[in-house]
């Protein structure tokens, strides 16, 4: 239907108007990270680096991110291994038992975070699990298993099961149909699950407070106390950095999933 | 057939092969032997066994009970991949992710077969189905025909004593799978090798086939040429799905070596009786039929009162159906071009009672029929 060019402005500026009201919270920290004075007043007063050099050499800091980095990478493989593992499973069940099943895995997604900390919490402490690089991995791997099975369950859902079969008829067995065939086809959808599994677990908050302790603590543990302690801009240099790396690996994987889709025939 | 370079296929024997679901017989004991290097097509309608005899022959189902040779040896139990049976599917199922030419090559891979003679192998396969310039393009990029083409350079590239192929033009134009039908005729004839084919086409059973088994509930009806199937069916349904036929049933009396039909008051004869009881039936080939006006004088043959009820010109002649008085449909063809019908016409149905088919009925063979 054609529009009228008064309706095309006028829904431009609406378009832009939510735009902005949608990221404008999150561009406020770029500008503050920058502030002069150790204050997180808006708008900030000069220019300075100083925030980013005290990230970057403030043990605090630098030990939490790398704590996040190590447990996010780790849940990353993890969650992708068995969210693609129980994609599979489910992809082969019969529909009924294996609808249940795929609501359950991802109640984790539904459920309050702060309901599945309390739980996660009270567990942890009877087994040890407070403040241990396990504790972590496994809380967030509960979270970011969700992610892959979607991402893997949606490329099985495309993937022809007759192409297995007619790999077997020209000499592959199980595993080397799954290598040469399966893996290639759905590597899109893992590749995916992987990132969004990494990030999920690296901006964790709600579940990593419940879990930390002084000597274990992740980036967004760190921000938290940092921020309700004293008002350290690092905090917005952190935020500005956080933003831009979670920005290209969603980034990322929006792009893979795009692509994955446009090169099915 | 004498040009074949060398027999290089397997036979196959299936001995009493039966595949139940639960209480649903999809295959109930499949008795089939196939000369190697023999063109066998399975024939039959959706649901008759046929593609489930190709999966048991293939190793992608296992039979229930029964015996299968390939080559004098049993594969019963020995899984799919190791069976080294070359299968085209009516789907493609090209891989997507590699080119055509990493396609062909494959099942080579898999033997461990490499470099220059892995190349010289895919490429002398892409001649065969004469796709040998499209080695670089994606299946993606490829018409169905030309998939298939590719599928089957797949499936033969590592010379399996043995083709199965599963209604392979099923998803083509008829153009196409005419030519396609040709093209698998010469392939076949260059090989050597065994190929099991399965459709639902009769008339494209008629093109390929060495031998054509007809498969209806899990059985088979009849094994043999299409010449054999066309003249003489062994049971009413092989009569009914191979070519077109008119079926004939009335109050029957058998006197001596003659079978006499009363339909609607009328009565037909042929010196022919049916050897097994049963009630019988007569079939008739198009081509068998004549036309004439009703009332007109000709001795000597069966002579049943209908009235037009559909004609068709040909070119090559003409196609009537004709409506007895008991209502069933007669298919008359007629290269008579002085004499012609139209629709409506009182006329009287003529034929020689030497060329009836004389049937036992089964009430089987009409629900089985699309």
């Amino acid at each position: 239907m054609e529009m009228k060019p008064f309706t095309r402005v006028v829904l431009g500026l609406v378009c832009l108007l939510v735009a902005i009201w949608l990221v404008a919270p999150t561009l406020v920290v770029v500008p503050m990270s920058f502030n002069e004075n150790k204050s997180l007043a808006f708008p900030p007063q000069g220019f300075s680096w100083q925030w980013y050099q005290n990230f970057f050499t403030n043990p605090d800091w630098t030990s939490s991110f790398l704590n996040s980095l190590k447990v996010a990478s780790i849940v990353a493989v993890l969650a992708t291994v068995l969210g693609t593992l129980a994609a599979f499973g489910l992809d082969r069940m019969r529909a009924r038992p294996a609808n249940m099943l795929r609501m359950l895995m991802l109640t984790p997604m539904v459920v309050p975070g702060v309901v599945l900390a309390i739980g996660i919490y009270a567990v942890y402490l009877d087994a040890h699990l407070v403040g241990t690089l396990t504790g972590f991995v496994l809380a967030h791997t509960i979270l970011a298993l969700p992610f892959v099975l979607i991402a893997v369950s949606a490329n099985l859902e495309v993937f022809d099961r007759r192409l297995e079969t007619a790999a077997a008829s020209l000499g592959a067995g199980a595993l080397t149909t799954f290598r040469t065939v399966t893996l290639p086809l759905i590597l899109p959808g893992m590749l995916s699950g992987l990132l969004f599994a990494f990030a999920t677990s690296f901006d964790e908050i709600v579940v990593s407070l419940f879990i930390t302790n002084p000597y274990l603590k992740t980036l967004p543990v760190q921000i938290y106390s940092s921020i309700t302690r004293d008002a350290d801009p690092t905090v917005a240099a952190v935020g500005t950095i956080l933003l831009c790396a979670t920005t290209l690996l969603i980034g990322g994987g929006m792009l893979l999933l795009g692509r994955e889709r446009k090169g099915r025939p | 057939m004498n040009q074949r370079p060398e027999n290089r296929g397997a036979a196959i024997d299936l001995d009493t092969v039966s595949k139940a679901y639960g209480s649903f017989k999809a295959l109930d004991a499949v008795s089939l032997h196939i000369k190697p290097g023999e063109f066998m097509t399975l024939l039959g309608p959706s649901g008759s066994g046929k593609t489930t005899t190709l999966n048991v022959i293939a190793g992608f189902t296992d039979a229930t009970s029964g015996e299968l040779l390939v080559g004098g040896k049993s594969v019963v139990g020995v899984p799919a991949h190791k069976r080294n049976i070359g299968v085209v599917f009516q789907h493609y199922a090209l891989f997507p992710h590699m080119t055509v030419g990493r396609n062909v090559a494959y099942p080579l891979a898999l033997r461990g077969v490499t470099g220059a003679e892995r190349e010289r192998r895919v490429r002398q396969a892409l001649d065969m189905v004469k796709m040998a310039d499209f080695a670089h393009r994606y299946p993606s990029e490829l018409s169905g025909g030309q998939q298939q083409r590719v599928a089957l350079a797949r499936a033969i590239v590592f010379d399996p004593p043995l083709l199965l192929m599963d209604e392979p033009l099923g998803a083509l134009d008829k153009k196409l799978r005419e030519w396609l039908q040709l093209e698998i005729k010469r392939i076949h004839r260059e090989l050597g090798t065994t190929f099991v084919y399965v459709t639902h086409d009769q008339e494209e059973a008629l093109v390929l086939s060495d031998r054509i088994a007809v498969f209806n509930r899990g059985g088979i009806e009849q094994i043999g040429t299409g010449r054999e199937l066309y003249d003489e069916p062994a049971t009413l349904f092989v009569g009914k799905f191979i070519g077109d036929s008119t079926v004939l049933r009335g109050q029957a009396a058998t006197s001596g070596d003659e079978t006499a039909l009363a339909i609607s008051g009328q009565t037909v004869v042929t010196d022919k009786r049916l050897a097994n009881g049963g009630r019988p039936v007569m079939l008739l080939r198009p081509e068998k039929l004549a036309l004439a006006p009703r009332g007109a004088a000709d001795a000597g043959r069966n002579r049943l009162a209908g009235r037009v009820g559909e004609a068709i010109y040909l070119g090559s002649g003409s196609k009537y159906e004709v409506v007895l008085a008991d209502g069933s449909k007669a298919i008359v063809r007629s290269t008579l071009e002085a004499q012609s019908f139209a629709i409506g016409d009182e006329v009287d149905l003529l034929f020689a009672g030497r060329d009836v088919k004389l049937l036992a009925d089964d009430d089987k063979a009409d629900l089985t029929l699309t």
